[in-house]
């Protein structure tokens, strides 16, 4: 297992991979990918279950993960590459034309590690529930993970998705929310008054942690704590990862404005040389 | 002619249901969901034997989509259920990327199709689904015509790895295919030969077709009548092959002329051979409420409106 400071080191690198990405094809979403990079750096290379070379969609005997909000693909693609799942140069070809790098997660692109597409948003928890409830039926011991936008618990989707995961008893399921607090036209409070996310998915019948996201230790005894409380009694858990939307890069840090602008090259230099490299640019 | 006999009338959704039980005990990775209407969609049958693989989805048809595509995921054949309006048209987006785009092998079962839904009226009647479904890459589109086909076809849509659009009905309807038949994807079924015009129908329209093939044949015309138990893939080779012989066509469906059978036989005919087509369908406008039967009739879907499209159409000849 990593160690903590491997792990920061990871992110690092995740993370400048993302503003590589993002700066080269012009477009992309740098504000969330660079929330949820300390949650899916530790997902990837400490948490899962999983064979990234020999990846195949059935899941089977492999932890799975979903990326539900598929905006946020330059993390997930750079965590994928990263732990082995394709060549890391093929990160740039990000949003080419004919890359398997889409804009948004796609299966048709044949990307290893992309179970389902995801992009319109609040999809992903139930295609992931349903995963979760499969390997209930074939007695597979494996958890399925799946990361949301808190803007995208607007959907109401999620909340059938909520419903139907606790009455169907989905105790193999982890989802996180990456609670940034931030959306595309503000503040997820300005927007549409998310409320008390904690409170209600409770109230929705699922067991509730709560973690600082960008604490390595926090965010991998959340993970812990998920699992203890699934074993304990069959609810699905949700992990709420308070984040701030563009970490790591000051002048991104806590705004909208990143959420789907592509810095220009000045900027870039300007976030890269906050970011070190740990594991050599791509 | 006359070869043709209704052992009795019965509703394809009672097919439905004959071919997902039979589907159940053949295959254990068969699983069934249903948004609340089990019993309308004569799924419980399936749900009774196999507890275990059905789940009920609740008045929440956006999840059941999204559940069924994670269960096709781990090697399931996941059938979701519910009237052909709240699993087409209300979850258009969620088929479109967790289904068709994502490739998942997910068979959506629609019953309570077209217009002979009947006293509910116009929100729960759908004239356009078949549309909607045949206008994503990757999803093959069914709507076969009598119990029989509908058992055959949920059987062979099972056997099928990729995303089945499925669609039946509610209301009793003469069951004349055979109770033995091989249902082959995307192979239209000729019915009867003929030479001077071709009705191509689908669904609960084919056994209209047939009546109104019997009753040309008195007025001394000959009528070929092909089965699209399949919209898509359509069987091109046969539709060709037939209107090369007949040079008139007539397209009968329970559904809106945009987005229906009969505009995708026109499209292959305008690029391939072009022949004047008649519509018996809806044109542009909302069904109602009343009796299966009456509405048919008040909207023209029956063999009396197809006879005189089949006139209509060789006279453009």
């Amino acid at each position: 297992m990593p160690t903590t400071q491997e792990l920061n080191n990871i992110a690092s690198q995740v993370r400048r991979d993302i503003i590589r990405m993002v700066t080269a094809a012009q477009s992309g979403h740098p504000g969330g990918s660079l929330s949820s990079t300390d949650i899916l750096t530790a997902l990837f290379f400490s948490e899962l279950n999983h064979s990234p070379q020999n990846w195949s969609r059935d899941g089977k005997g492999n932890d799975m993960f979903f990326l539900s909000a598929g905006h946020i693909s330059p993390v997930f693609y750079s965590v994928l590459a990263r732990s082995g799942y394709f060549p890391v140069k093929e990160l740039a070809t990000f949003r080419e034309f004919g890359s398997r790098l889409q804009g948004h997660p796609s299966v048709e692109a044949g990307l290893p590690g992309v179970y389902a597409a995801s992009g319109s948003l609040g999809q992903g928890l139930s295609v992931a529930i349903g995963a979760a409830l499969a390997k209930k039926i074939e007695k597979d011991p494996n958890y399925v993970y799946v990361l949301m936008g808190d803007g995208e618990s607007e959907e109401g989707q999620v909340w059938e998705a909520a419903a139907f995961g606790a009455h169907n008893k989905a105790n193999n399921l982890i989802a996180i929310t990456d609670w940034n607090q931030q959306q595309i036209d503000g503040t997820t409070e300005e927007v549409f008054g998310l409320g008390d996310l904690e409170k209600k998915w409770k109230a929705f019948g699922w067991n509730v942690v709560v973690a600082d996201g960008h604490n390595m230790d926090e965010i991998l005894a959340a993970f812990k704590q998920a699992k203890e409380l699934g074993a304990k009694e069959e609810k699905p858990v949700m992990i709420l990862m308070k984040t701030n939307m563009g970490k790591g890069v000051d002048f991104m840090e806590g705004t909208c404005a990143w959420h789907g602008k592509a810095p220009k090259p000045q900027d870039a230099e300007k976030a890269l040389a906050q970011l070190q490299e740990t594991l050599g640019d791509y | 002619m006359g070869k043709f006999t209704n052992t009795g009338n019965k509703d394809t959704r009672s097919g439905f249901g004959a071919g997902l039980y039979e589907l159940g005990n053949q295959n254990e990775n068969v699983v069934a969901l249903c948004a609340d209407l089990t019993g309308s969609l004569k799924m419980d049958a399936f749900a009774k034997e196999h507890p275990d693989r059905f789940f009920q989805a609740g008045i929440a048809e956006a999840n059941m989509i999204g559940v069924g595509a994670g269960l096709a995921l781990n090697g399931k054949i996941p059938f979701v259920g519910s009237f052909a309006a709240f699993v087409t048209g209300r979850v258009y987006d969620q088929i479109r990327q967790s289904v068709a785009y994502s490739e998942t092998n997910v068979k959506i079962a629609a019953s309570h199709a077209g217009i002979t839904l009947g006293e509910d009226g116009a929100t729960h009647q759908i004239l356009e689904d078949l549309g909607l479904m045949k206008m994503l890459p990757n999803m093959v589109v069914i709507n076969p015509c009598d119990y029989n086909q509908t058992k055959a076809a949920t059987i062979a849509a099972g056997n099928y790895q990729g995303p089945v659009y499925l669609r039946f009905g509610r209301p009793g309807v003469p069951n004349f295919t055979p109770e033995d038949q091989e249902f082959v994807i995307g192979k239209a079924v000729n019915l009867i030969e003929g030479k001077d015009v071709t009705i191509f129908a689908t669904g609960h329209l084919v056994w209209e077709a047939i009546q109104a093939a019997e009753l040309l044949e008195q007025e001394g015309i000959s009528a070929e009548v092909i089965n699209i138990h399949t919209i898509k893939p359509l069987d091109v080779e046969a539709v060709l092959n037939s209107v090369a012989k007949t040079k008139a066509v007539v397209c009968a469906e329970e559904h809106f002329i945009a987005g229906g059978m009969g505009e995708s036989i026109a499209s292959v005919l305008a690029a391939n051979a072009p022949a004047p087509v008649e519509f018996v369908a809806i044109n542009d406008k909302f069904g109602q409420s009343g009796t299966p039967a009456a509405l048919m009739k008040a909207y023209g879907l029956d063999a009396e409106h197809i006879v005189e499209a089949a006139k209509k159409a060789i006279s453009r000849k």
